[in-house]
């Protein structure tokens, strides 16, 4: 019994249900919003000295015994995913204070930000199939608000997009959830693992896996990411990069979860086809970074190719890899955040997303241009920056496995992202000056250059301070190779098989 | 010219008291028999949306004067903090406890928390299906 495990998911809740009640007073929604992302990363925080004392923590919903009520789990996977959510969070809604607008934030902005949260949150906290259902679409009813609130055209028509993309991949999800469950018949996570090692993993059961890798693949852009692009360039800024760190992220979350404790039986088959997918997700995704000409298209491609990447550590399948996965993965919830926020500081100062009309910012923005530098640097790998560890690891882990091919369009892409970030960097901040400050369309001052700065001081500091982390990444790749520590929590001496 | 529609008023009065009287017994029969928070809440919101057909919305809105967004926010805010309750008490979130009170009219009765969970669930229901109902009904 360990109620600090349930605290990330209901303290947003709670919050956002409160700001739903009280909607006027818009500074009240800001002060109350702040303060549940503080504590909840307090929370995380706890937790994590928690679980590296104790081990995995774990809470019976209710307190029902394992399989059959709703086990909460936080491992180190997770509770590393809660700090950088709320971090990171913290820095998005900082920065919409200043940019989303009177307008939206009358509308329910906040609250449906903290579901937005309470839903990630829930979906790395489960210890249980269909509560992650519950908890994807938590988070995403909250998305489809987020993404069409303010009503544009644009947001509109994407909105539509994302919708019946989301609904046709959720429908999926119960399907493969259902045909799980005729087979095995449970939904318990740890419960899951231990049927499927002793039924064996046939190849109808292997087909089930491919079907929620093709659920999860929609929901993380692995492969399916069509509809990517077009949804996250049309909401505000703040919203498309909270979007663009967490959402995706969930996804290969999820894809991390069942195939590393419940589908890893025939790593030569599902393991493999991961690597394949996400071999062809970074090539595509590079692709469409190098093609475009506008911000907002090459971020949004850039998104698909880290997923590609992250996705090729699991691939590899060994403790090198995986830890290369977990690097990654936290240092890109910061960099996209990051990344997307100066995009959108950019369009907002210039008024437009075309790279042909914007140049030579560095006279009038030094600040703003040396930051977008560094993120680019950190973006494409360069060493002392945050990105740099994990591609090691995650192309280290690659060659030990035999796939050089994996490895090698990692480091291929790495070039072609670095090249059109670049693109971005050379064409908006060097060259001759188009706009005087008074014809520019907004302002970049103080409050809205502080999130930008806590974030690329974090993106320099984990490159730095990796070694700092090091024994929390270790003991989350570790967790995630042995799933036995993970059904030995969840299952304690529990003998119900 | 107004239409008349007294039968339509008439048989409303009478059928709401009957509906809404349907929706308390659907909600306090779901511990033992088919029914709870989930259909109890839709029924009496079907009760309300027959009020909001048969009289116009403005007449409705002054006689039960509830912004029904709230209701919604608050039913859930109610079922968390039953789960929440239980942090205080030292067991894990969302227990549920029972016991057995000697009330003044009904007697011996069976009262649990599980029911105040119910009771958010069935306020969720009831505001989130009004709004609906509501906001697609009006202009702008």
């Amino acid at each position: 019994m360990n109620n600090i495990v349930i605290l990330p998911i209901i303290i947003p809740a709670i919050a956002g249900l409160i700001l739903v009640i009280f909607r006027k007073s818009v500074g009240f929604q800001r002060l109350v919003s702040i303060l549940a992302i503080l504590v909840m990363g307090f929370v995380s925080v706890i937790l994590m000295g928690q679980i590296r004392r104790e081990g995995i923590q774990t809470l019976q919903a209710g307190g029902w015994a394992p399989p059959f009520g709703i086990s909460i789990v936080a491992d180190m996977f997770s509770a590393l995913l809660l700090l950088s959510t709320g971090t990171v969070a913290l820095f998005c809604l900082l920065f919409a204070f200043q940019s989303v607008g009177k307008e939206r934030e009358a509308y329910y902005f906040y609250p449906l930000f903290l579901f937005l949260i309470t839903g990630v949150n829930g979906s790395f906290l489960t210890g249980d199939l269909f509560n992650l259902f519950v908890c994807f679409e938590v988070m995403l009813i909250s998305s489809y608000v987020l993404i069409s609130l303010g009503g544009t055209k644009l947001q509109l028509r994407e909105s539509i997009k994302y919708i019946l993309i989301n609904v046709v991949s959720s429908s999926l999800f119960l399907l493969a959830i259902a045909y799980l469950y005729a087979m095995i018949g449970t939904l318990n996570l740890a419960h899951l693992s231990i049927r499927v090692a002793e039924a064996g993993q046939d190849s109808l059961m292997t087909t089930v896996a491919l079907l929620f890798l093709i659920v999860f693949g929609m929901k993380a852009a692995l492969f399916l990411f069509f509809w990517l692009p077009g949804s996250y360039s049309a909401p505000p800024t703040a919203i498309a990069a909270i979007f663009a760190a967490l959402l995706t992220k969930v996804g290969i979350y999820a894809i991390f979860r069942m195939f590393t404790l419940v589908f890893y039986h025939e790593p030569q088959i599902t393991h493999l086809l991961i690597g394949i997918l996400g071999a062809i997700t970074m090539i595509l995704g590079a692709i469409g970074a190098v093609a475009y000409w506008d911000i907002k298209k090459i971020l949004t491609y850039n998104v698909i190719v880290g997923v590609g990447f992250i996705i090729a550590g699991l691939a590899s399948f060994t403790s090198t890899g995986m830890m290369g996965s977990i690097y990654y993965l936290i240092h890109d919830i910061f960099i996209k955040a990051l990344i997307f926020l100066l995009g959108g500081t950019i369009i907002h100062l210039t008024g437009t997303s075309k790279l042909n009309e914007i140049s030579g910012l560095i006279r009038n923005h030094p600040y703003l241009g040396w930051i977008f530098f560094i993120a680019a640097l950190s973006l494409a790998g360069i060493p002392p920056l945050s990105g740099f560890l994990g591609k090691v690891f995650i192309t280290r882990g690659t060659f030990e496995t035999g796939y050089y091919w994996l490895g090698a369009i990692g480091l291929i892409t790495s070039l072609m992202v670095l090249y059109s970030i670049m693109k971005v960097f050379m064409n908006v901040f060097w060259g001759e000056t188009y706009l005087s400050k008074e014809m520019e369309k907004g302002k970049a001052k103080g409050p809205i250059m502080f999130p930008l700065g806590f974030l690329t001081a974090i993106t320099i500091s984990l490159g730095l301070g990796a070694e700092g982390i090091h024994e929390y990444v270790r003991l989350a790749t570790e967790g995630l190779l042995n799933p036995n520590l993970y059904i030995e929590a969840v299952m304690g001496g529990n003998q119900i098989r | 010219m107004k239409p008349n529609d007294v039968i339509l008023h008439s048989v409303t009065k009478a059928a709401v008291v009957i509906i809404l009287t349907f929706s308390i017994y659907l909600f306090f029969g779901g511990h033992h028999n088919p029914g709870g928070g989930f259909i109890g809440g839709l029924s009496t919101a079907s009760g309300l949306v027959l009020l909001y057909l048969a009289f116009d919305i403005e007449t409705v809105r002054t006689n039960i004067p509830i912004d029904f967004k709230k209701v919604a926010g608050f039913g859930v805010l109610l079922a968390i903090m039953t789960g929440f309750g239980s942090i205080f008490f030292d067991v894990p979130f969302l227990s549920q406890t029972f016991g057995h009170f000697d009330l003044p009219i009904f007697g011996e009765t069976e009262l649990a928390t599980a029911v105040l969970f119910d009771v958010g669930v069935a306020l969720a229901v009831i505001g989130t299906a009004i709004t609906i109902i509501l906001s697609i009904s009006e202009d702008g």
